[in-house]
């Protein structure tokens, strides 16, 4: 049976735009010729190369180890040789290290892959496994799962909650991927429930993807513990703070993690790669990426390489239109603009979104007229606005006073300002150097 | 679909997420405000005619002119098309007497634009809602010109314009003198079903030029809470407190103080309670900050006007309230998400 989600306070209901994409079903793409592994694609320190240039390599050798407990490893997407190990463009900004393969066309599998028996191995195994195989949130943070996986023997975890909320705009690989495989969400996360000790399971679906929630259900027939929720559509019900509220009523408390609450939170996507991993002994090396917006020639939900370039798919998707001025990595809400398309798709790139002249702010700034808008939508129930001046006059301890690191950037506020203020540009300014004091304080 | 060959020749905009917005703009609230403002608008030139469409226009062309020059003369970019200027033209009309002449306009205009908005730096930055500010420098400098109320005729009715005092000005001036509110008085006080038709309508009332009509006001002030453009929040809470507080000490002493719906009808609680104390830019932003707001105008309105000066009090009242706002903002922050005890898991 399906359940109902309470709601979460503030929140915003933009256009969804989901029609786009959400009936295509999962494409895979020819192997293209040349594939770029940036090690800089988690949250956390970015991994270390291995391999030198001129080397074999095969679909899902190593290329560089991870450099610290959060860290991951990066595997090659398909055989070939390396053909650089240098700075290349990146979808973050800056040109990032990263491992340039040229693709031999064979896609051999690495014959030396570890495998494992997930039936008898030990947690321990598990969570290595998981680690050694490159997981991390697919929903677009991209923290290693692993060191959620771990959580402190002084909080104790009774929710394992799965996240398929998918609330940004645009956006249906989650979507896909729950209608066409929910037996691997499913299975995942009994292998996440395992590791973390857990009973209950709970599966959170936006009300808007009626098919994944039912495919969900029929899958997770019979098993005890597992029950699936129906939540309501405002973004941003995917935040992990808004989504344990809704189905637990659960509050994370201020500056606090989901493991204070008892809960651990996971994307379906990462589920799906749990089980890849150590059903199949399969590593992270491709995703579900939504290529979506009026910009692109033929939108759709492709099972893309991690390290594909964006170029080459939108060669392969018919090339965009003349008025694409915008290509997003990820939702509209969250995402990053992208300066170009020589950067490859990464481990969180959920979306390609591609947007039009006419459907994009080109920001024409007015100062604010405090209509509270932003106050009142605001999923963390900060002040958006007022923090936005005090940044702008770069007044950080009445910014830290007002709670700036409790901000999960979630856009909502930017998103109804009627000065098309840039908040979050401001909330995380105010972010970063709060941190960067408060760090200071501790030193001296 | 026209499609690129060379797709990586593009120029990509970048810029901080999120990408998309809700459309919503100022001069998009602007105009609305100014529609919101349209029934009253009508209804006093229905009974004020000529005088009523030479407000109007010369005080929103003033304030549009001042917002003009002042930015041609600081070399900024000119900014009177998001309509901002024109909302405070309008309402500093509809807070003059309909018999002002055109140099109190003038006059009234460059304090509210130059003075109360751009020297404090412009829209957004201003502490006080500029219409009000002018209004009352315009009620202490010049009390006499501001105070030449005529009574509201229908236009075409043949009936010459008569001066007369406004309702609350008969009521104030009959208390001072006697100490209780005469008979002949009293007929104009009570909720009779005349009075209330009168009070509603505006028919045959006296005062500023968007002080008649009731019905007109709500009109326009539902329109904006339907459109979200105004939170509840402010005038049920004016309104509220001036109706139990003046309704408290009408039941005291009915003699002495009017009938509460004689203050909720009368005067300008309903334009103050709609249109200017909800003026954005100089009310709290959180909920509970417009909560204060609004109880804070409807204790200082009933304070004026039972035992103040002045027969009116609801510009005073917003206007000491509109100083308070960056402390109510202070004081009302809303609770953050997780800084509110751990609640129950519910099933």
């Amino acid at each position: 049976m399906i359940k109902r989600a309470h709601g979460f306070p503030g929140g915003v209901h933009p256009d969804y735009h989901k029609e786009l994409t959400a009936g295509l079903a999962l494409e895979v793409p020819p192997l293209f010729e040349r594939y770029v592994v940036p090690v800089a694609q988690h949250i956390g320190s970015p991994a270390k190369v291995i391999v030198d240039k001129g080397a074999q390599v095969f679909k899902g050798t190593v290329l560089a180890e991870p450099s610290g407990f959060v860290s991951v490893p990066m595997h090659s997407p398909t055989s070939g040789t390396v053909k650089s190990v240098k700075n290349l463009p990146h979808p973050w900004g800056p040109s990032m290290l990263a491992v340039e393969i040229t693709a031999d066309g064979e896609d051999t599998p690495d014959p030396e892959l570890p495998r494992l028996n997930h039936e008898t191995a030990s947690i321990d195994e598990l969570r290595d496994f998981i680690r050694q195989a490159g997981i991390v949130g697919m929903g677009g943070a991209a923290f290693p799962t692993h060191v959620k996986l771990s959580p402190p023997k002084e909080k104790p975890i009774d929710v394992l909650i799965l996240n398929g909320a998918e609330c940004e705009p645009y956006l249906t690989a989650d979507h896909r991927l729950m209608v066409e495989s929910p037996e691997k969400v499913i299975a995942g996360a009994g292998i996440l429930a395992k590791i973390l000790k857990v009973k209950r399971i709970c599966i959170g679906v936006e009300d808007n993807k009626p098919d994944a929630l039912s495919a969900l259900e029929k899958a997770a027939a019979g098993q005890a513990d597992m029950d699936v929720y129906s939540l309501h559509v405002t973004y941003p019900q995917g935040a992990e703070k808004q989504l344990i509220y809704a189905i637990l009523g659960r509050e994370v408390p201020a500056g606090g993690l989901p493991m204070d609450v008892g809960v651990v939170v996971q994307n379906v996507g990462t589920a799906s790669a749990v089980w890849d991993a150590v059903a199949n002994g399969i590593p992270l090396i491709e995703r579900i990426t939504t290529i979506t917006g009026r910009g692109i020639g033929r939108p759709g939900n492709l099972v893309l390489r991690i390290g594909t370039l964006v170029e080459d798919v939108v060669r392969w998707r018919g090339g965009i239109s003349d008025d694409t001025i915008k290509v997003v990595n990820g939702g509209p809400m969250m995402g990053m603009a992208m300066s170009g398309l020589d950067v490859p798709v990464l481990k969180g790139s959920s979306g390609l979104l591609f947007l039009e002249r006419d459907e994009v702010e080109q920001y024409h700034h007015y100062p604010c007229i405090r209509c509270g808008r932003c106050v009142d939508i605001c999923p963390m129930k900060l002040m958006p606005c007022i923090i936005s001046y005090y940044t702008e006059n770069e007044m950080f301890d009445e910014v830290e006073s007002l709670n700036v690191t409790d901000c999960i950037e979630c856009g909502s506020c930017a998103y109804v300002c009627p000065s098309s203020r840039i908040l979050v540009h401001h909330m995380k300014m105010g972010k970063a150097e709060v941190i960067v004091r408060r760090r200071k304080k501790a030193v001296s | 679909m026209s499609t690129n060959a060379h797709p990586i020749s593009h120029n990509l905009l970048v810029s901080a997420s999120p990408h998309i917005t809700s459309g919503e703009t100022i001069p998009r609230i602007m105009y609305n405000v100014i529609l919101a403002m349209l029934p009253v608008c009508l209804v006093s030139i229905y009974y004020f005619g000529y005088y009523g469409i030479k407000v109007l226009v010369l005080t929103t062309l003033f304030c549009v002119g001042f917002e003009y020059l002042w930015q041609k003369m600081l070399r900024k970019p000119v900014t009177i098309s998001d309509g901002s200027a024109a909302v405070t033209g309008i309402l500093l009309a509809l807070n003059l007497p309909p018999s002002a002449p055109w140099w109190l306009m003038l006059v009234g205009s460059f304090l509210a634009v130059i003075i109360a908005k751009q020297l404090y730096g412009g829209l957004g930055y201003n502490l006080f809602n500029p219409a009000l500010v002018a209004r009352v420098a315009l009620l202490i400098s010049f009390p006499v010109h501001m105070t030449n109320w005529i009574q509201a005729t229908p236009l075409f009715s043949g009936v010459d314009a008569v001066t007369t005092a406004t309702p609350l000005g008969i009521l104030q001036t009959a208390i001072k003198t006697t100490g209780s509110i005469p008979p002949e008085v009293m007929a104009q006080v009570n909720p009779s079903s005349q009075n209330m038709l009168t009070w509603f309508t505006g028919h045959m009332m006296s005062g500023s030029l968007g002080e008649f009509s009731a019905l007109a006001i709500l009109l326009g002030g539902l329109w904006l809470m339907y459109k979200k453009y105004i939170y509840w929040q402010v005038p049920v809470t004016y309104i509220g407190t001036v109706l139990i507080f003046s309704g408290i000490f009408w039941m005291i002493d009915p003699t002495r103080y009017a009938h509460p719906l004689f203050h909720l009808l009368t005067g300008g609680l309903f334009l103050g309670a709609f249109f200017m104390a909800t003026d954005m830019v100089t009310s709290p932003v959180t909920k509970k900050g417009l909560l204060v707001f609004g109880v804070g105008c409807g204790l200082i309105t009933c304070l004026i006007r039972m035992w103040g000066s002045y027969p009116e009090g609801v510009s005073f009242a917003i206007l000491l309230m509109n100083g308070l706002t960056p402390l109510l903002d202070r004081w009302f922050k809303p609770t953050v998400f997780g800084q509110r005890k751990l609640y129950e898991e519910t099933k």
